[in-house]
């Protein structure tokens, strides 16, 4: 085992594929001599050289597009999209070409493009590059979806990513970038599709993504004090989702919050909502709580960024909700 | 940096008898596209249909100037590229019918016209969504060293979209080796060129001097210039020097889609066009096909495409639960050492 932080992960692995498959490349602002606006791959123009990290002009809706391109013709694209608020800009070619060639070829095509992209509040960036769009994405037919929390989760998922024959968009959050953790020597794939249980409990499982699974472990260990026994899990995935291992987790707890730090309307919290409802109905000893952002672009000063975005005290307040309703 | 080609140029390319296929092709690719818009009004075609009567001379001179490895990108109105870059018409004809037997299995329909294997990566039904995607396969060409070149079909109205912007600036920034053909028919659906272009319609071709890209003017309803121009286009970019835009200038002989009233088009423009501007009856003019010959290259196509109706009538209806089969594929990629 070796420790290391969430950035380096993405870094490792990305150099680790590219190191052994020519097919690799890197595409996005600034990534180049600059290593990328999050310094994610600071180092890799030096290894790799300028035809395999290639700094683009900000031309978001071309680089997607290329990624497309160079993926249909057998080329393994990495794109990164400084900010995810930028991929709205890319939508076009994400939604309409990426995720549709395959159907509407009628299985000639495939595109093994990944996506990687950030994004999150917890720093004061305002309203254009703070927001937590991934359920937009969990929404089209043709993507797959990843939020990694945990350097492992990283590692396992970026390499399943790339090897992925679909396009995947991959979402790392701005304020786990420094966060260390222990991972495998060598890295370990991790199938796309399975959520990973964190903390075992009894009384409420709480289903986290991205910043929130941290949060709602932290609101666990509170919980704990007052008797409260969490089962925190991560999907890691959202499109595919594991729903049995959700499911089997609310069948055991009876209760069950939704945490992660996109806006609650619309969020993907109500897609679990809707799965676990329907998966563990006869069980389910309390109405499911949702916990995500307050409905509003997110305000700069720090005072009101933090009032906007859940924290680990909310998830503990929703906790308490479920198991004083039972 | 451009040229004016036209038909005062020096032809230098082609045969009489390449032509002469070249001129079956594009009277094939007339008859197919009057056959589909009997077809659709008749109620036996579902969706909607655009068709290029009129364009034949750009489809088949751009493609028959491509080496079987090259790959297209083209547009909602694909039939043409579709046939020209070597689908038969039987595919095509079943996909519009929506059969198994069709070119996209049934899945695309006329707007999602995909011949992988010939080198056609999908019509493309977002006006200017191609073009990003060919500068990303020109670049995969130029990363591995393959003699190829990507070429997306577009048409003026898609020049004033991002992406176009986009894809020339950054085709242009890394020498990808990519054509961009401009068919400009003065028509962005019932728009005319004077309501979506600031420049004068036929000065289109300035928008490249912005990026400095290679621009070649050609007139489209001349296979011949069409085909000259691509090679030239083809051989620059293929060397490394960059992507070249073709500013093709030529006709839309029909409506923006099939069945469209054209309200918005002077009466008797289609008609002056016809006589003066039919790429089918300027080839024929200057290859001096008669009568004899003209009736029987004509029965021959016709009798092709009633046969390509026949058996995409005749076709295999997908199952519905086969909507579900492609969204996904399965597995992972390939790895390096198995």
């Amino acid at each position: 085992m070796a420790e290391v932080t969430y950035r380096e992960a993405v870094r490792d692995t990305l150099s680790a594929v590219m190191r052994r498959d020519d097919r690799v490349f890197l595409m996005g602002e600034d990534i180049a001599e600059m290593g990328g606006s999050m310094g994610v791959t600071q180092g890799m123009l030096a290894e790799f050289g300028p035809e395999r990290v290639r700094n683009t002009p900000i031309s978001e809706i071309a680089i997607v597009g290329a990624g497309i391109g160079a993926a249909i013709q057998g080329m393994l694209p990495v794109v990164e999209i400084m900010y995810e608020d930028f991929l709205t800009i890319s939508m076009e070619q994400l939604v309409n070409q990426a995720a549709k060639h395959r159907t509407m070829s009628g299985g000639q095509v495939k595109v093994p493009l990944t996506i990687r992209t950030q994004g999150g509040a917890g720093w004061s960036p305002g309203a254009q590059h703070a927001q937590q769009l991934e359920a937009w994405f969990v929404h089209v037919p043709g993507l797959k979806v990843v939020f990694a929390s945990t350097p492992e989760d990283v590692r396992g998922l970026l390499w399943s990513s790339i090897y992925d024959p679909n396009p995947v968009v991959f979402f790392e959050h701005r304020t786990l970038y420094p966060l260390k953790g222990d991972v495998p020597d060598e890295i370990a794939p991790i199938e796309i599709g399975k959520a990973r249980v964190h903390r075992e409990g009894t009384d409420v499982t709480v289903i986290a993504t991205g910043r929130l699974v941290h949060e709602s472990l932290k609101a666990a260990d509170e919980a704990e004090k007052d008797g409260i026994s969490v089962e925190v899990v991560d999907p890691r995935t959202l499109s595919p989702l594991d729903a049995e291992t959700l499911i089997e987790s609310v069948k055991k707890t009876t209760r069950c919050v939704t945490a992660h730090e996109a806006v609650v309307q619309g969020g993907f919290g109500a897609e679990l909502a809707a799965v676990v409802q329907h998966g563990a109905f006869d069980w389910l000893d309390a109405a499911i709580e949702r916990v995500g952002a307050k409905f509003a672009p997110l305000a700069f000063a720090p005072v009101m960024e933090e009032y906007v975005v859940p924290h680990a005290a909310d998830v503990l307040e929703a906790i308490r909700r479920t198991v004083a309703r039972a | 940096m451009s040229q004016v080609a036209g038909h005062e140029r020096a032809r230098t390319g082609l045969s009489d008898e390449r032509l002469r296929e070249l001129f079956r092709e594009m009277l094939l690719i007339r008859r197919f596209e009057e056959k589909v818009e009997e077809r659709f009004r008749a109620g036996e075609l579902p969706g909607f249909l655009h068709v290029a009567i009129g364009q034949e001379a750009v489809a088949t001179g751009v493609c028959a100037a491509l080496e079987p490895d090259d790959v297209i990108a083209s547009t909602h109105r694909a039939h043409g590229h579709t046939i020209a870059k070597g689908t038969p018409v039987n595919a095509v004809m079943a996909e519009l019918y929506g059969k198994e037997e069709g070119c996209s299995k049934g899945f695309g329909g006329s707007m999602h016209l995909y011949d992988v294997e010939r080198g056609n990566l999908g019509a493309n039904a977002v006006v200017g969504g191609g073009l990003p995607q060919i500068v990303g396969a020109a670049l995969a060409f130029k990363l591995r060293g393959d003699q190829r070149v990507g070429v997306a079909f577009f048409g003026d109205g898609a020049t004033n979209t991002g992406a176009f912007h986009e894809s020339m600036n950054l085709g242009q920034l890394w020498k990808v080796p990519a054509l961009f053909v401009l068919e400009n028919n003065g028509w962005a659906e019932s728009t005319p060129a004077s309501q979506q272009l600031p420049l004068p319609q036929d000065e289109l071709g300035k928008r490249a001097l912005a990026y400095g890209t290679k621009t070649i003017e050609v007139d489209g309803q001349d296979v011949e210039a069409v085909y000259d121009a691509t090679r030239e286009a083809r051989e620059f970019a293929v060397s490394g020097r960059g992507p070249v835009l073709l500013h093709v200038r030529t006709h839309r002989l029909t409506g923006h889609y099939v069945g469209d009233p054209q309200v918005y088009r002077e009466k008797g423009e289609v008609r002056r066009l016809f006589e003066t501007h039919d790429p089918i009856e300027l080839l024929r003019a200057r290859l001096g096909v008669g009568e004899d010959e003209f009736e029987r290259i004509d029965a021959e196509v016709t009798a092709e495409v009633e046969e390509s109706v026949e058996l995409a009538k005749a076709g295999t209806d997908p199952k519905p639960e086969d909507a579900l089969r492609w969204v996904y594929a399965e597995g992972t990629v390939e790895q390096p050492g198995g």
